[in-house]
């Protein structure tokens, strides 16, 4: 069965994600064309694609970064619209990791993570603390809670800014770019991380150019190219069998560097 | 097959390159010019040096009663102790003074815990001087209440009033900077930025000495008859509005120097706006600008001389006014050199402070 035809069939209840016919312009450049596409819970998406493609603006038009003009996104059954309420409600459900960390300085890495929980979902802080002390465990650095984000490496700084989105316990985790800015000793500490939340069923979006965390993590791998879905399909297809020339050229260039 | 590592002993530096003589070479005498300039430099300071100090300090007088007392020739301090109480609390009755005294001791009880890192409550220590501390500060000064003599404000003045100007100027205009620098910045609301940079413009446009005129002589023209401002409260007006659009655009060289993914990470984390300004934005824009606020409140306590104008006698005030006195002929320059000397101590302690926050608050390694 084609991923086509898989989300034909299912009910457009269980997805967390939607976008329909969705479309962006910075001034007059048209930078998203006619996206669609569907999302199912604890589905794990990766998109790839040349820089520049629009991959960026499309994943941060889902938590409201960016603004879309045309079309709509529907997130966890709420459409996006000017509506600051609706805003502030997917942006709780829906986790975001950047891909320069955007640690906050003046906290500590404890602070860091319990700060939302505390101020957005009213959270004590002992609680708050606990928490964030778990997710600190679970991407393996509980020893560094007391220590500002500037005297971590990194890879730990990304782990931080994982588990403090994972505080907020969200319901979706974007990615943009998680390991583009990391040493190559780094880059695989945070696959990690990134691969045991998978396992654990997160819903998760993921711009990368890790093919490898594509193959063994992804459920669906998207490539974008001038800002239109140009191809979506299983890893295995996806990888061995590309359908458009555009996807076959654009995997000739990095799969053979 | 492997060498067998052994360290180098460590040997003391060459003899030549320590030590005050080597400092002196390599800092006053490593070249001619640089030993002409500290030359000339030091003849400056020996021909200057020992007359000022000497009158200042060894020839002086300090105690007496009267001119009389000052007859040898150094500065006559004896005039300063004989006008203390005026050049500090102005003409605040003599018998209420203790009044003033106190409002100070607790300003420095209240915030001498602050400057310790452990202690809980720091916060509600904090807002307490902020809010509750300068009403009751105020009742206290002007009296009417708990029995205390009523003391109205054209007889406050001298130091206590220079120290109140500056205060007040620099405590309400902080928050209303914030505000209007946060209102600049709302590119989505185009009648609140615009609203904030006509206020900045304007008020950044005026000198403080036309502000403080327009107060008290065109106000009153506008205001209905009958309605009468306190004077004081219309000065210590114009200097808070003066004041915090010079703070207003600190600020907003703060808000620039964050990075924009600070603002995405607060705004993917669902914190809203105030909260994205109040926990995450402003604390590391206001650390930033940190030497920027230091320097207007510094600027701001010298100009509160100015209200000189209106007929306010701050410290400089009660000088000059008091150098008329017939019983005290030829003091104006011990006069002023005490003037400047409160302002200096007061300046330099204030920027001393900022120096110690800026550390106290750095939280380093930034990337
Ligand atoms: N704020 C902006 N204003 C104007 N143009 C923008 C803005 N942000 C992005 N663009 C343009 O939109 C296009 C898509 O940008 P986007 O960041 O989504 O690309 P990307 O696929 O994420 O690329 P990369 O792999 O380099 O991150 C680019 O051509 C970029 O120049
Ligand atoms: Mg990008």
């Amino acid at each position: 069965m084609t991923a086509e035809a898989q989300l034909a069939t299912s009910k457009s209840e269980d997805k967390m994600i939607r976008l329909v016919g969705v479309n962006k312009w910075y001034d007059k450049f048209h930078v998203l064309k006619d996206i669609n596409l569907e999302v199912a819970k604890g589905e794990r998406i990766v998109v790839c694609g040349p820089s520049g493609s629009g991959k960026s603006t499309m994943i941060r038009c889902i938590n409201r970064l960016e603004e879309h003009q045309k079309g709509q996104i529907i997130v966890d059954g709420i459409e996006l619209t000017s509506d600051l309420r609706n805003i502030e409600t997917i942006r709780k459900e829906v986790g975001m990791v950047f891909q320069h960390f955007n640690l906050f300085p003046h906290l500590t890495v404890l602070e860091n993570c319990v700060l939302a929980p505390m101020w957005v979902r009213k959270t004590p802080r002992k609680e708050a603390e606990a928490t964030a002390m778990s997710y600190l465990e679970k991407v393996k650095i509980p020893d560094q809670a007391k220590k500002y984000p500037g005297q971590l490496s990194g890879g730990q700084q990304q782990r931080v800014a994982i588990a403090r989105s994972l505080c907020m316990n969200p319901r979706i985790m974007l990615f943009d770019e998680p390991t583009s800015a990391l040493d190559p000793e780094m880059i695989k500490e945070v696959l990690d991380t990134m691969i045991s939340l998978a396992e654990s069923g997160m819903t998760m979006m993921c711009v990368t150019h890790e093919m490898g965390f594509a193959k063994t993590v992804a459920d669906r791998v998207i490539f974008m190219d001038r800002g239109q879905i140009v191809e979506s399909n299983a890893p295995h297809e996806f990888f061995n069998n590309p359908q458009n020339e555009r996807t076959q050229l654009f995997l000739s260039q990095i799969l053979n560097h | 097959m492997s060498q067998h590592f052994v360290p180098l002993p460590d040997l003391p530096p060459p003899g030549n390159s320590v030590g005050p003589v080597a400092w002196l070479r390599s800092n006053l005498f490593s070249g001619w010019l640089n030993t002409s300039l500290t030359v000339v430099a030091i003849y400056i300071l020996a021909t200057t040096l020992p007359p000022l100090i000497n009158w200042l300090f060894i020839s002086a007088d300090w105690v007496g009663e009267g001119k009389e007392a000052c007859d040898s020739g150094g500065a006559c301090w004896v005039f300063v102790a004989n006008r203390w109480d005026i050049f500090i609390y102005g003409f605040y009755p003599k018998d209420q003074t203790w009044r003033v005294d106190l409002i100070f001791a607790a300003l420095f009880v209240l915030t001498a815990p602050l400057f310790f890192k452990q202690l809980p409550g720091k916060l509600y220590l904090g807002g307490f001087i902020l809010f509750i501390y300068p009403l009751i500060a105020f009742l206290l000064m002007r009296g009417g209440v708990f029995g205390l003599e009523p003391v109205e404000t054209a007889k406050w003045g001298g130091f206590t009033l220079t120290l109140l100007l500056a205060g007040v100027g620099c405590i309400a205009a902080l928050p209303l900077g914030v505000l209007l620098a946060l209102g600049r910045q709302a590119t989505n609301m185009p009648v609140v930025k615009g609203m904030c940079v006509l206020f900045i413009e304007f008020w950044r446009g005026v000198p403080l000495i036309t502000v403080l005129f327009m107060s008290s002589v065109m106000l009153p023209l506008f205001l209905p008859e009958g309605v009468n401002f306190d004077k004081l409260l219309r000065a210590l007006i114009g200097i808070t509005l003066f004041q915090s659009a010079y703070m207003a655009e600190v600020v907003r060289g703060g808000l620039q120097a964050i990075p924009k993914g600070q603002y995405e990470a607060a705004d993917a984390l669902g914190l809203g706006y105030w909260r994205k300004y109040g926990l995450i934005v402003l604390p590391q824009a206001l650390k930033i600008v940190i030497p920027g606020i230091v320097n207007t409140f510094i600027a701001l306590f010298k100009d509160t001389t100015l209200v000189i104008i209106v007929g306010l006698l701050e410290l400089l005030g009660m000088v000059k006014a008091s150098l008329g006195d017939p019983a005290w002929p030829d003091v104006s320059r011990e006069g002023y050199v005490f003037a400047a000397f409160m302002f200096w101590i007061f300046c330099f302690a204030m920027s001393r402070y900022s120096q110690w926050l800026e550390r106290k608050l750095h939280t380093g390694h930034k990337r």
